[in-house]
């Protein structure tokens, strides 16, 4: 029970004396996910509390990148791809939980879009032609993939103060620094935020080997051979002598 | 058992990798065929990215083929001048090819070019074989004494230049035949992930006119090298060779491909054949039909940028 353990712990620390010094707190249960040899994916505890009553927002974004979105088209008869758009900004991984649905807190003045909250809110910036239906197949296809939040994912809330939430990171997580970021609403407006890192990389043999393989490439294709060579010369004798 | 593969960046149970791996390899053992043609549609099937299928299957298949070969190299079933001469060929096709698969999966055609290629090759092999090995059955069925094909014949290929000794084949004919069978399997290995085997294989039998018992033995012989070579130009200009993967595919391919080998001898040549045929002509069905139909998203991310 580490993650009561923790509430516990925390219920400690949370005298009324400290608790107007911060208005939100929260940590989670580990800063590293490390993708090993095993992996298939892992669940990070975040906690928290604040000093009274309010919404809380959990948003976690991964790392921007570049992203083509193509669509297909029929060609005397076959699925080609035609027309594409490239967003140049694209987050690889976005979850969102909150302690009810965002359109009932009624946040007013453009909050949720500064902070890109929620995935309507999402900024992804893209060139060429009309881009409405590219944005809705590319956040579709993240959703696919298990990196974008289906839907507002909930938060626990324990006594207006405590508050957890699971966030699931799928076996197909892309690496990289994670912003998880916290914020409470209060009074339909966003009065405090708070952001914490989670670094999501690759450890042991996986990550040596993809190492070895974008930074000594060469080094790498000849090993590739030689091990495919010796494993096949390998299988032959053994069933020889048989 | 999952298992997370760091090049392909996915996790996969390793059972059904090593099963996988053991069913294709036995195909192959039997067949003499990479199984490469087998084994990348169905990595795509199971979501590993088409150019880390591509990239690893090459790896796979010289393990494969090393395995395969050695056993037919005891036999003393490995025509090696034909050999060479495809292999300098068939480096030249897989440079190439490595370079055009490269430029079409930048532009977002590498989808539709594999399918494609599988669709066309496949799809003419296959009926060739089929028909061929009909015949041949229904020809042994009949009674001694109907017309026997003639085991040579003159065409316009025996006019060409460059004529070479093929001791082993019993063949005396132009290099270019061969060089050019090699360039165009390299190529086609190259962009379609396949050792190319099931080209080579009937090209010698139909075009070259190569005695079946030297054609398994010498295909896989230039196949190991064409592979090594798409291997190598796959891993420093695209990164998408998984040795991982490639390892846990060759455990399982390596013992398949010995216990099909073994079946393979049992089986007579023209059933042997008119199986090969059959299964080509399944994936090239099911690559057909996946193209024609209406696709569930019209819309998918490209492979195209680099990270």
């Amino acid at each position: 029970m580490p993650a009561g353990l923790i509430l516990a712990v925390l219920l400690l620390f949370l005298r009324p004396a400290s608790a107007q010094e911060e208005p939100l707190v929260a940590d989670l249960s580990k800063h590293l996910v490390a993708i090993t040899a095993g992996f298939s994916g892992t669940d990070v505890l975040l906690f928290g509390a604040t000093d009274g009553p309010g919404d809380v927002i959990v948003v976690v974004r991964g790392p921007e990148k570049a992203e083509l979105v193509r669509k297909k088209a029929r060609t005397a008869g076959i699925w080609i791809n035609r027309e594409e758009r490239r967003f140049t900004d694209a987050p690889q991984f976005y979850h969102i939980a909150a302690t009810r649905p965002l359109e009932e807190m009624a946040v007013k003045g453009g909050d949720f879009q500064r902070h890109q909250i929620g995935l309507a809110n999402l900024k992804l910036t893209a060139q060429g032609g009309e881009v409405g239906e590219f944005r809705a197949a590319l956040i579709r296809l993240k959703q696919n993939q298990g990196v974008f939040s289906d839907e507002v994912e909930p938060i626990n809330v324990l006594g207006n103060r405590l508050f957890r939430t699971e966030m699931h990171f799928p076996a197909n997580v892309p690496v990289g620094t994670y912003r998880v970021e916290v914020y409470l609403v209060r009074e339909r407006q966003v009065v405090s935020a708070q952001m914490t890192p989670l670094i999501i990389g690759k450890i042991g043999l996986g990550a040596d080997l993809y190492d070895f393989a974008h930074y000594q490439a060469a080094l790498y294709g000849i090993a590739a051979i030689l091990i495919a060579v010796a494993a096949g010369w390998l299988a032959s004798v053994a069933f020889r002598k048989r | 058992m999952q298992i997370y593969l760091p090049i392909a960046e996915m996790s996969i149970n390793i059972l059904v990798l090593l099963g996988l791996g053991g069913g294709v390899g036995f195909l192959s053992g039997v067949f003499g065929v990479g199984g490469g043609f087998l084994m990348t549609p169905l990595l795509i099937f199971l979501g590993v990215p088409p150019a880390v299928a591509v990239g690893t299957e090459a790896n796979q298949i010289v393990a494969s083929s090393v395995s395969g070969v050695l056993a037919h190299w005891r036999r003393g079933n490995v025509d090696v001048m034909m050999g060479l001469v495809l292999l300098a060929g068939g480096i030249v096709g897989s440079t190439f090819g490595v370079w055009l698969f490269k430029i079409l999966r930048g532009l977002g055609q590498i989808d539709l070019v594999i399918s494609l290629a599988y669709v066309v090759v496949l799809g003419i092999i296959g009926w060739l074989m089929l028909i061929e090995s009909v015949q041949t059955i229904r020809q042994s069925r009949r009674p001694a004494g109907a017309p026997r094909r003639k085991l040579h014949q003159h065409t316009w290929v025996h006019g060409l230049p460059f004529k070479m000794r093929f001791r082993k084949s019993r063949l005396y004919i132009s290099a270019l035949l061969p060089l050019a069978i090699g360039v165009l399997v390299g190529i086609l290995a190259a962009l379609m992930g396949v050792g190319g085997g099931f080209i080579v294989v009937p090209a010698m039998i139909y075009l070259l006119g190569m005695p079946t018992s030297v054609v398994v033995g010498t295909s896989l012989f230039q196949i190991i090298f064409v592979t090594a070579n798409t291997t190598f130009l796959q891993a420093t200009m695209n990164q998408t060779v998984d040795v991982l993967l490639a390892v846990l595919l060759l455990v399982g391919g390596v013992i398949g491909a010995q216990i099909g080998a073994r079946a393979g001898a049992k089986l007579k040549g023209e059933q042997l054949r008119g199986l090969l045929a059959l299964i080509i002509l399944g994936v090239c069905t099911k690559l057909l039909v996946d193209l024609l139909v209406t696709p569930t998203d019209l819309y998918s991310l490209g492979g195209g940028v680099a990270h």
